[in-house]
């Protein structure tokens, strides 16, 4: 176990460094930089080239990744172009109002997603099952900004019921008004919940025409236990390995929620930097949210291995 | 986010400023221009919250190194400039109470008025001259009216009374005060040290700031104008859509720079108003005079000929703006309006042509869509050009570095342009060593006229040489300005005190005077 767990740690670490070079050489690739964004017709060629200079821009490529990385290794994440300030600090501010639509997202997905999937599953081809196979095959079809514009259009500027921005909170506490995040949780969270609950459900079904589960049957064990002890802990890998895979639609979702919501969070400042051609920014930002979704879906893969010791989800 | 980098062509070097003359046109919708504003008296309090793009880590509150219209805002609400634009650009006083100059326009005398700052001194001409001395600090790299107001001789500006102050000119300026009008100008209090802790005389005080996120301030009571009405103020940025929707779902009294969609979806909301300000930003096709085969004033001219330029407002602006005649500044001070309207004429633009033996050549047209309309405006054009048998072949390059890239790229590119004097207009680009001369248009006797209407002090005089100088343009110039858009903004039902204004203008992102119903 610990084992795995090193050797998954330090192909992480390869991943990251292959990401961090793939994102320098895909930034580098972006017409202009940092100078030439920020004076884009508002300069002479002498003042973009003294402003190159002074941010080091006009230092060869591999020079500056090799900086950087040096950095990161320090655990320095660098210094970003257009604030000067360090991008460890960008990520302090923007990684707050990210980190809580994150967390409630999941805490909103996984309990939906399993009671979806489990109640379809036991009633395979029943009512309830078709009912929600074709809402989540609906809402599944549905891009998220689209499910955003139409929550917004009908709940808030409608209806009025829910805040349509987080315009109104001013950089206050986000927390303390959870009529914010219902509508971005709500975006972020559907396309998560359909695939999940789908990969539930199938793996419901699968588990429930298994040799072991007919066989502890027929022996008389009671139904509860048979769900609670067979049923659900094999049924739920197949769920979770997808909950580790759909970390990418958290991210992305988050993304299309924060421009969508005007959320001030990671993806905003992501995109920001990204326009800005704010080299060493887009690169920590990125590598951090890297090793986040590295840390999420190790942690899937742990949780499987603990629920269901045998299986394969290890190797 | 293309909103953050909208700015460009809205200030250019040399800032920007101004204001069709149409401000109560499209008046405060719903209480017939101003109406309900006339009879209600201005109710004191509330909270107000106005939205605008935003720029991420780049927004800043130094009112000298603003550059963004969030930060413009911002600065307009803590500090205040010794001049303002007015609607037809021309200046008009602020913290100055008024101002005369010597015969040559190189020695300018300004009185100032009662002001206090936020720390509570009074406003004295040490200030003026601490503040000239910040904006053109050569160790800032990033404050914007260095190049305006380089003609400033610091070393023989000074103090000539309580409440005079004079500054020296290197060069004649008889424009001088209107130059004091625009972008990064503000006047900040000689204790002013650090941009975190502004010290201003403008109508409210810093309460947070932190860039990209938020901005909250206070009323100052002790405003020279009179003080603000609202208790306190908001800035915030999103981008276009959360702005419209923020503003429809209640979570802001006003968005800042919408969309012509948006406008016309909020037809049917009771709770938002449409602020349109006519000639708020001028739309142009670009020809390079110093290329083939612009370098011959019958192709320009042809080309002029070809635009269906009612078919360019009204698709490409949806209807909100007004047809150019190929002048910049419709409306400002100095502009010729009786130059008659340049109308299509597809037969004169091929005979031209044909004499120019310019037709069956293949022309690049550069453009991006750094600004909405430009491909669209660019790709209808060459429809409109294939009625004379010609070829223009659109290129659309990157957003972010458009405005650069198109002094090298193409022989035709699209172009707008914000509010500002027609003067800094013509300075910024049209002179043979203007740094964005986009049209390649390079001539002496241009360049004479130029100056000598800026040293000329008597203002008919001055107006004559100006009305010349567009009167050239229109005919040889490269530019093909086929129309002038409205600038949209939107405010909630509940605000009053609140007139359409373009960017850059006195009225424009003003908060002092709005209150509340």
């Amino acid at each position: 176990m610990r084992g795995y767990v090193l050797q998954r740690l330090a192909l992480g670490v390869v991943q990251l460094a292959l990401l961090a070079v793939l994102v320098f050489a895909l930034t580098s690739l972006l017409p202009g930089d940092a100078a030439a964004v920020r004076y884009d017709g508002d300069a002479t060629e002498e003042q973009v080239a003294a402003l190159r200079e002074q941010l080091q821009l006009d230092r060869p490529a591999l020079e500056r990744f090799a900086q950087w990385a040096g950095g990161v290794l320090t655990g320095d994440l660098g210094t970003s172009l257009v604030s000067g300030g360090p991008v460890a600090g960008v990520l302090a501010e923007s990684a707050g109002a990210t980190l809580v639509l994150a967390a409630v997202t999941i805490a909103v997905v996984v309990p939906l997603a399993m009671l979806l999937g489990i109640a379809s599953g036991l009633h395979e081809g029943g009512r309830l099952d078709r009912a929600v196979t074709s809402v989540t095959l609906a809402l599944n079809a549905i891009p998220d900004f689209v499910l955003a514009l139409l929550l917004i259009a009908g709940l808030s500027l409608r209806l009025g019921w829910l805040p349509a921005t987080w315009v109104g909170v001013g950089g206050g506490d986000l927390l303390g008004q959870p009529a914010l995040l219902v509508l971005p949780v709500t975006v972020v969270a559907a396309r998560m919940v359909c695939l999940l609950s789908r990969q539930i459900r199938a793996g419901m079904v699968t588990v429930l025409e298994t040799g072991y589960v007919t066989q502890a049957r027929r022996l008389g064990v009671p139904r509860r236990t048979v769900l609670l002890r067979h049923v659900l802990p094999n049924a739920a890998v197949p769920g979770i390995q997808e909950l580790a895979r759909v970390g990418d639609n958290l991210i992305g979702g988050v993304l299309i929620v924060e421009a969508v919501f005007a959320i001030p969070g990671v993806a905003t400042a992501l995109v920001r930097a990204v326009e800005a051609r704010d080299v060493p920014t887009v690169q920590g930002l990125t590598l951090v949210l890297a090793v986040a979704a590295l840390l999420f879906s190790l942690a899937a893969d742990l949780v499987c291995h603990r629920l269901v010791p045998r299986t394969e989800a290890l190797r | 986010m293309p909103n953050a980098r909208s700015r460009r062509e809205f200030i250019g070097l040399a800032g920007a400023a101004g204001a069709a003359g149409a401000l109560v046109l499209t008046g405060c919708g719903g209480s017939g221009g101003g109406g309900a504003d006339a009879k209600a008296s201005p109710q004191r309090g509330g909270r107000f919250r106005a939205v605008f793009a935003g720029g991420g880590k780049a927004e800043t509150i130094d009112p000298h190194a603003e550059s963004l219209a969030i930060d413009m805002a911002r600065t307009k609400a803590m500090f205040d400039r010794l001049v303002e634009l007015g609607p037809d650009m021309a200046p008009v006083p602020r913290l100055a109470r008024k101002w005369e100059s010597n015969s040559e326009a190189t020695v300018w005398r300004f009185t100032l008025r009662d002001a206090l700052f936020h720390d509570g001194k009074k406003l004295s001409p040490e200030d003026v001259l601490f503040s000239l001395g910040r904006i053109l600090d050569p160790k800032a790299s990033n404050h914007f009216a260095q190049g305006l107001l380089s003609a400033i001789d610091l070393k023989n500006c000074r103090k000539t009374g309580k409440r005079t102050v004079e500054i020296a000119l290197s060069e004649p300026s008889a424009e001088f005060p209107a130059l004091l009008g625009t972008l990064g100008t503000a006047i900040v209090s000689s204790r002013y040290d650090d941009p975190a802790k502004p010290v201003g005389t403008g109508a409210f005080r810093l309460k947070s700031f932190a860039a990209g996120r938020s901005f909250v301030a206070e009323r100052f009571d002790d405003h020279w104008d009179g003080g603000a009405y609202v208790d306190e103020l908001r800035i915030l940025p999103a981008d276009t859509d959360a702005r419209g929707n923020a503003l429809r779902g209640g979570e802001a009294e006003f968005a800042y720079e919408m969309t012509p969609t948006f406008a016309r979806s909020a037809e049917a909301d009771q709770g938002v108003r449409i602020l349109a300000a006519e000639g708020g930003a001028a739309h142009a096709i670009v020809m390079k005079c110093d290329q083939e085969p612009f370098d011959d004033p019958k192709v320009t001219l042809a080309f002029k000929l070809l635009a269906d330029r009612r078919k360019l407002v009204d698709v490409v602006l949806a209807g909100r703006g007004a047809v150019g005649n190929d002048m910049f500044g419709k409306g400002y001070q100095y502009y010729p309006e009786d130059i008659p309207q340049r109308e299509r004429d597809v037969d004169e633009a091929r005979s031209l042509l044909r004499k120019a033996g310019a037709l069956n050549k293949t022309l690049s047209f550069y453009t991006s869509d750094v600004a909405a309309g430009f491909v669209e405006a660019a790709t209808l054009f060459a429809e409109q050009a294939a009625d004379a048998g010609l070829r223009v072949k659109v290129t659309t390059g990157s957003a972010e570095t458009y405005y650069a890239d198109q002094l090298t790229k193409g022989v035709m590119g699209s172009h707008r342009s914000g509010a500002m004097t027609i003067p800094n207009y013509i300075n910024d680009r049209l002179l043979s060593d203007s740094p964005f001369n986009a049209s390649g248009w390079r001539r002496d006797d241009f360049d004479t006229t130029f100056a000598k209407a800026q040293s000329t002090t008597g203002k008919d005089e001055r107006a004559k040489l100006y009305s010349g100088l567009q009167r050239t343009i229109h005919e040889e110039g490269g530019l093909l300005m086929w129309g002038h858009a409205d600038w949209l903004n939107a405010a909630s039902a509940r605000v009053r005190g609140m007139k359409p204004a373009p960017p850059n203008t006195l009225g424009s992102a003003r908060f002092d005077q709005v209150w509340l119903a």
